[in-house]
């Protein structure tokens, strides 16, 4: 340790030639470059537009007229342009921002070419029309369709658009909205699990083009049944096989296994069959029918016989594809179902895990609109057929039929529109109803807006009491961030993606399938029952269909492989060899998740310091590291064949040290890029989060996306409802790559301020903190809130609209004051609560038609704001809104210095409100003159052992003395991207300070010395949206609800604080029956009444006669005034319209 | 040790304190964990039985209390203030901080400003603009006074940015001082009556012998004020008052004034030989020296006690016994950063001023 200690020796050793392993950090903005932090968005999107769209439509390209097949439509091509929009006659560009600061969708024609006969044509020659729109495409930002999409940067300045936004998102309507990622089990893939009963299951989702249905096998005692929504009953399975033709019972002992364990089990279920008397197909196949649920008899027509087979040919294991009525594949793949679960019942081991990442599917966006298409699309279809059937028959053909009239353009765009809108995805074919699927984006701050579009939804509802789910997987590391998940009822239901991973989508199969098959996969249909299972040899199942098997799998797994690497298929093509089952997956579907790792040669990296040299010289790209085959995508299932290291080390390392490895150097097959990566981009911004307990760092990560900064370039340009900005934000003193990666460091969220770790004034505790006032009146924490608020002029029914008038401002004391000469508050303006912000007139009849003069009322909108505080209209804009009405829309600027109760918190997971602000002469300062901008409590420490805050402050303050940024990256100490704390010590040494980061503190109230050396130096804050200016609230009297006569609830509405049931509770306890008395009816809805002490119901007073009377005894004899809360009136009111009489006694009090 | 009766013990001399009270008296020490000693005793008759007086005398402190200006720049003053309590140092220190009052931007009329700057956060960052303007030579301004060439300066910011051109960078010597007042005209409250601008001055500020010869300018001619786009402009109006730093700190007149105490670092015992050698190395700041004791001996040491910044490496880990950090008491090495509008020496003898105000005040509101 002495090199450290010494100066001079640890220049000599950094001086030294470097030996340590080459620095692929270079790697990651490399990465980022080519793939993004969104690209799996964009790429899911770009491929619906390219080849889904494509695919949807040729599966449903021909429309015939159900009484003339020669009238018919064919669709031959379609195609997503760029977006734009229909301007009276004309087509204008859209652009991002346009749409956002209008209300507009940001959404591309898509079109298609067709061709058509017309009705009453003799020659029936098809028409060609190319170019037919029949619907508007809400676009993905930086798609390729997209108008950002590789522009540079001026070029993003020109259109009004941030470039360090991500994009991938829609702009509907206005507003933008992320489709989250959600997460789902894999489909056509074989589940072996325990249901509630603890049975063992084997199940399979199938989901193709046409069906999807879920096919479960599951063992009741001892006997094996098949379950499918289809039939009525579990059905034996024995029954299943011989339905589709395997009549001997040697020959599925055999499928299964030879094993005389399989064997065993198998016996129960065997005899079972016997018993039923199943021994034929046809036999098997006519006990099905009786199964058959009713709801699919009804459809056919009651007519039982082959319904069996049709439901084993099509919903039966539905992925698995039938050729001509040939059930052997689908025998295969059973009896390897049947297999695994023997495999399951032996050794508890081989069950499957359900949250293992690599049985889940992330669906991207894509994915989903490609759904809903593919719904909307059918849809207008069929609808266009109905109604040109329709016109077939009623028509008086006076004008021939044409199909293109009956294509509606509205059903797509609305379609889709809505559900983007709202996040409701309805898809009744596939009986699909998800809600929330797509989300606003959060633009309170820039990480914010990047966090939620990482987040991935969860599959599970949240309520569900299971702990699995929620628990950290092993599998997670490297692909989703082990912080970054909310805290509450979705915790780690909802994950975020960490920074390198990507999601692939869909890849062509039939090639892969034919290069498995001349890589030697003997296909199925040649092997007996005898030889699936020789030992030896493997089963290769792709995309979870069983393509043969293979007899030197580790051959075939490495040829793919070296076919991958050398760019011949796809990168995302996994290959994964499953020793325990004796198969090799290949996968090559989307949603499966995955990172780039480098490649190894036994333990040596494929990386060397030349290739880094080119990457750093710009001659060298990500793309360029995957074509040579130095670095190269695993998925989750395939890192199971693989042994990362964390880090290269030098052959020449001591022996010693090689001997403490427990694996050998050269069975090492890839070396991980960096190992901060498997956090996410809210976890990256926290420097040191390896030093701190874990639920810190989680907190941080819903804090950060909270913290207001600067959300964008073009921040103030942008119409939000609500936005803050802090006015003076900064680039953290303690950045991580991280940080500088996604741009934090241009978009700052905080300001450094100095913080002393002390005890002042008793205001701290609790986690407060006190504030310098100085620092506040030179700009700290300073923030402005921008608020928008939207007039809209009305146009009616019948043809009035509302005029915006100028007004007379003269008038002293009116509250028109900031309007212009058009009747709108002028920019600029000091605006305060109650004032005019459109000088508006309703026209007082809006129903019927009115000749030429209308008769206007006043509708002035007011504005509503705090009172007492100096708002100002920032802008004015005119724009029309979808139902080209013109909407006038206020951006209403407040600019906030940090009060009393406002929320701070450091970068790790430590808020607290300022407790009280303090006059910089009170403060402490140091013996260099530095005075804290705030205090913090040391007790915030202890419990919640952020250690990584207190290095932050001694490398801020090692950052600022030196001049030098430091860098806190997670877990970046052995590769140099996080200072390790002996290095800050020595800078701060250096430069006069403590090694420990504590000075020496004269106090500023008596002038002397503290008795403690104290922590200082700067942290990283950041300003929460939480303020007490927007909560706050009291009243003493006020606004009340029409129907009870209560005083309203809630701020907005300016209404009362409730005194609830339990301290009501409290108050009879403690027996302030006046008290009582006060609260629930003096001060909240006294009402006098009339009370009949003859029949007990409540009368009336006669204001012109002077009395009271009731009207039930038609005489005011007996009449008493007494006090009700006016709620209890109502009670007895609407009970009486019941029917049921409350009739009141009264005694004499 | 053999028992002796405490009747037999010597009397602790009297009039005279011993060795560990005196220091405990007259110096903080700092340990490497905490400071100790830290408060001044104050009690009179703190040492009443060892014949002490422990009460401050007026002649005393006139006999000991000396200034020493270490350093002076225009705008930075360094002195030693010896032979005084940290409360009345302290005092000063606050008295500069927060009362010695300064002109600074209060209110803006903002004509137009296109800038990306609001106008709350232009406003704000032209108060925090140092003036070079005597506040003696102003009055306060009152609520109900109107402002006047004897309580406000006026300045106008009027820049635009070309359309077509580069992007400017609006600073503070495009502030330009109007001496005669305000230029803006207020709405008159009716068609008839004479507009009235904003300010009301008897006489142009120039011509007052004051400023005649030394304009009212910006203190820094190069703080950015905003930065402009081609086509953006900002026009305003801007009105310093007099104002103390206790109301806002754009008032403080100085950037910051702090003292610390005279260190004093006291080797305990002789450090020779190597153990000197590395003890000199270990101080940042050159503290310690080398004495040669001739025949190749060496010794520690201490030359520069001054420079110590507490780092407490010295006594990190195996020197604490051999090396004492201490801090004199009554010892304060004063710093003041003038902001600018005055020369720091005026600043303190301002404070100074204030202080013996305030103590008027305290000993007429007694009598
Ligand atoms: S405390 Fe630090 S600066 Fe002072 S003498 Fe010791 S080593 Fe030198």
């Amino acid at each position: 340790m002495g090199a450290e200690d010494d100066p001079s020796a640890s220049l000599k050793t950094l001086a030294a030639p470097v030996k340590s392993a080459v620095d692929k950090f270079q790697l990651l903005p490399a990465f980022l470059k080519v793939r993004g932090l969104v690209k799996q968005h964009i790429d899911s999107f770009n491929y619906f537009i390219n080849h889904d769209i494509k695919k949807i439509m040729k599966a449903n390209d021909r429309l015939v007229c159900r009484y003339d097949p020669d009238l018919c439509l064919r669709y031959t091509n379609i195609y997503v342009e760029e977006p734009s929009v229909d301007m009276d006659f004309s087509v204008e560009k859209l652009t991002p921002h346009l749409c956002r600061l209008s209300d507009r969708t940001y959404a591309a024609p898509i079109k298609v070419d067709i061709e058509y006969t017309k009705g009453n044509q003799a020659n029936k020659k098809p028409e060609i029309k190319r170019g037919l729109v029949i619907g508007r495409l809400p676009i993905m930002l930086r798609s390729c369709r997209c108008v950002l999409s590789g522009k540079d940067e001026a070029e993003l300045a020109k259109l009004g658009e941030c470039p360090l936004d991500p994009g991938g998102y829609f702009i509907v309507k206005g507003t933008e909205k992320v489709i989250l990622i959600q997460e789902q089990l894999s489909k056509n893939r074989i589940i072996i699990d325990t249901d509630s009963k603890g049975r063992v299951t084997a199940s399979v989702t199938s989901s193709t083009h046409e069906t999807k249905s879920k096919t479960v096998f599951f063992i009741d005692k001892d006997k094996i049944y098949l379950q499918l929504n289809q039939f009525i009953k579990p059905i034996p399975i024995m029954v299943i096989m011989r339905a589709m033709g395997m009549e001997s019972d040697q020959e599925i002992v055999q499928m299964v296994g030879r094993d005389p364990r399989y064997g065993t089990l198998l016996l129960p279920s065997l005899q079972e069959c016997a018993s039923e008397r199943i021994y034929t197909q046809q036999q098997a196949l006519e006990y099905l029918d009786g199964k058959v649920g009713s709801a699919n008899s009804a459809r056919s027509g009651n007519r039982k016989e082959g319904l069996a087979r049709a439901i084993l040919l099509d919903v039966f294991l539905a992925n698995v594809p039938v050729n001509q009525g040939n059930f052997r594949p689908k025998c295969i793949y059973a009896s390897v179902m049947l297999r695994r679960m023997m495999d399951a019942i032996l050794n508890a081991d081989t069950f499957d895990d359900k949250d293992y990442v690599g049985n889940k599917r992330l669906e991207l966006s894509g994915q989903l609109i490609s759904l809903l298409f593919e719904d909307l699309f059918k849809s207008m279809n069929s609808f266009a057929l109905e109604l040109l059937n329709r016109a077939y028959e009623h028509a008086s053909r006076s004008s021939p039929l044409d199909f293109v009239h009956y294509i509606k353009q509205d059903y797509i765009t609305n379609g889709l529109e809505k559900s983007i809108a709202t996040g409701n995805w309805d898809v009744k074919r596939f009986k699909m109803h998800r809600k929330g699927v797509s989300q606003v984006l959060s633009r309170l701050s820039f990480i914010g807006a990047l966090g939620s579009m990482t987040r991935i939804s969860p599959q599970f509802e949240k309520t569900r009491k299971v702990s699995g789910p929620r628990a950290l997987q092993p599998s997670q590391w490297g692909m989703l961030c082990p912080c970054d998940t909310p805290e509450g009822e979705a915790c780690g239901l909802t994950k975020n993606l960490a920074l390198m991973t990507h999601v692939t989508t869909d890849e062509e199969e039939g090639p892969l399938i034919s290069l498995c098959h001349s890589l030697g996969v003997q296909d199925l249909a040649l092997l007996s029952a005898e030889e699936l299972h020789a030992p030896g040899s493997f089963l290769v199942i792709f995309n979870g269909l069983i393509l043969g098997k293979h007899r030197q799998p580790q051959r075939f797994a490495n040829a793919m492989r070296k076919l991958r690497r050398s760019g011949k298929i796809g990168e995302f093509v996994s290959i994964f060899v499953n020793e325990k089952q004796h198969c090799v997956y290949v996968a090559s579907d989307g949603g499966r998740v995955c990172r780039p790792l480098v490649i190894a040669d036994k333990g040596i990296s494929r990386i060397k310091e030349h290739h880094m040299k080119e990457l750093r010289d710009g001659v060298r790209s990500f793309d360029d590291f995957l074509r040579d085959g130095l670095v190269e995508y695993l998925d989750v299932n395939e890192e199971n064949n693989a042994l990362i290291a964390l880090y290269e080390y030098e052959n020449d390392k001591d022996d010693s040290e090689k001997e403490k490895d427990d694996v050998k150097r050269s069975s090492i097959t890839h070396i991980e890029i960096e190992p901060f990566t498997i956090l996410g981009v809210c976890a990256g911004l926290i420097p040191y989060p390896h030093h701190n307990q874990s639920p810190r760092n989680t907190y941080q990560c819903a804090m950060g996306k909270q913290a207001m900064g600067n959300i964008g370039y073009n921040q103030l340009s942008r119409a939000d409802t609500l936005l803050y900005l802090l006015v003076y934000p900064q680039r953290p003193l303690l950045t991580t790559k991280t940080i500088e990666l996604v741009g934090y460091d241009k978009l700052g969220g905080g300001q450094n301020a100095t913080v002393a770790v002390m005890s002042y004034s008793g205001y701290d505790i609790e986690d407060a903190i006190v504030m310098n006032k100085s620092s506040l009146d030179r700009g700290f924490g300073r923030c402005i809130a921008m608020k928008k608020y939207t007039v809209v002029k009305e146009t009616y029914s019948n043809g009035t609209s509302d005029a915006i008038v100028r007004s007379n401002k003269e008038k002293v004391g009116s509250n028109m004051q900031i309007l212009d000469d058009d009747g709108i508050a002028a920019p600029g303006e000091i605006v305060r609560n109650h004032d005019v912000l459109v000088n508006k007139f309703t026209p007082r009849n809006t129903r019927d038609r009115v000749s030429r003069d209308i008769d206007y009322k006043e509708a002035p909108s007011k504005y509503k704001g705090p009172e007492g505080e100096t708002t100002v209209i920032d802008r004015v804009i005119l724009s029309s809104d979808t139902n080209d009405k013109l909407s006038i829309k206020f951006i209403v600027r407040h600019t906030r210095r940090p009060e009393v109760g406002d929320k701070f918190s450091s970068r790790h997971g430590q808020k607290g409100v300022c407790g009280t602000i303090v006059q910089q002469e009170d403060f402490p300062f140091s013996e260099r003159g530095i005075c804290p901008d705030l205090i913090m409590n040391p007790h915030g420490f202890p419990s919640r052992m952020t250690i990584g805050k207190m290095i932050e402050l001694l490398g801020g303050k090692a950052g600022v003395s030196c001049g030098r940024f430091h860098y806190g990256s997670a877990f970046g100490e052995p590769s140099g991207h996080a200072d390790k704390v002996e290095d800050i010590s020595y800078t701060l040494v250096k430069h006069g300070f403590s090694y420990s980061g504590k000075d020496f503190i004269y106090s500023g109230i008596t002038g002397y010395p503290l008795q403690a050396y104290i922590f200082m130096g700067p942290i990283y804050y950041q300003k929460l949206k939480h303020m007490v200016l927007d909560k706050m609230h009291a009243r003493a009297k006020g606004p009340r609800v029409m129907l009870t006569r209560q005083p309203t609830e809630g701020r907005s509405r300016d209404g009362g604080l409730r005194l609830g049931e339990m301290e009501r509770d409290c108050l009879i306890a403690y027996g302030a029956s006046m008290m009582i008395f006060e609260r629930l009816m003096l001060s909240s809805d006294p009402y006098q009444v009339q009370v009949c002490r003859q029949c007990g119901l409540l009368g009336y007073y006669n204001h012109k006669l002077k009395a009271a009377f009731c009207s039930m005894c038609k005489n005011g004899d007996n009449i008493s005034t007494m006090k009700l809360p006016y709620a209890c009136k109502l009670l007895f009111q609407e009970l009486q319209s019941m029917n049921v009489v409350p009739r009141l006694k009264l005694t004499e009090a | 040790m053999p028992r002796v009766s405490a009747l037999d013990m010597p009397d602790v001399p009297m009039g005279q304190l011993p060795e560990h009270l005196q220091l405990q008296r007259t110096r903080v020490v700092c340990k490497a964990d905490a400071p100790i000693h830290t408060e001044a005793i104050q009690y009179s008759g703190a040492y009443a039985s060892m014949g002490v007086d422990n009460s401050l005398r007026l002649e005393s402190f006139c006999k000991n209390f000396k200034i020493e200006v270490i350093r002076l720049t225009e705008d930075e003053m360094e002195f030693d203030m010896i032979g005084i309590d940290a409360s009345l140092a302290n005092a000063f220190r606050r008295i500069l901080i927060a009362e010695v009052p300064t002109m600074a931007i209060e209110k803006v009329l903002m004509v137009n400003n296109t800038s990306v700057i609001a106008d709350e956060v232009l406003a704000h960052r032209l108060g925090l603009i140092p003036l070079n303007a005597d506040p003696r030579l102003f009055e306060y301004l009152l609520e109900n006074d109107s402002p006047n060439e004897r309580n406000t300066i006026v300045y106008k910011l009027d820049v635009s940015c070309r359309k077509g051109g580069p992007r400017m960078t609006v600073k503070s010597d495009q502030l330009k001082w109007l001496p005669n007042g305000s230029e803006l005209e207020m709405e008159p409250p009716n068609q008839s009556a004479k507009p009235k601008s904003y300010t009301s001055f008897s006489c142009s500020q120039d011509s007052m012998p004051e400023f005649s010869k030394k304009p009212l300018g910006m203190k820094h001619e190069d703080i950015i004020i905003a930065k402009l786009g081609p086509g953006q402009a900002i026009e305003l109006e801007a009105h310093a008052v007099k104002g103390i730093g206790k109301v806002h700190a754009k008032w403080s007149p100085v950037s910051t004034a702090w003292y610390r105490m005279l260190p004093e670092v006291v080797l305990l015992k002789d450090i020779k030989g190597d153990d000197a050698e590395k003890l000199v190395k270990k101080c940042p700041v050159n503290v310690f020296d080398i004495e040669d004791l001739g025949n190749g001996e060496k010794k520690a040491t201490v030359s520069k006690p001054r420079a110590c910044t507490l780092c407490r490496e010295c006594i990190r880990g195996v020197n604490e016994e051999l090396v004492e950090l201490r801090r004199v008491k009554d010892h304060f090495i004063f710093t003041i950063e003038s902001a600018g509008a005055l020369p720091p020496e005026v600043l303190f003898t301002e404070a100074v001023k204030i202080l013996e105000d305030k103590c008027d005040r305290v000993i007429s509101e007694l009598s």
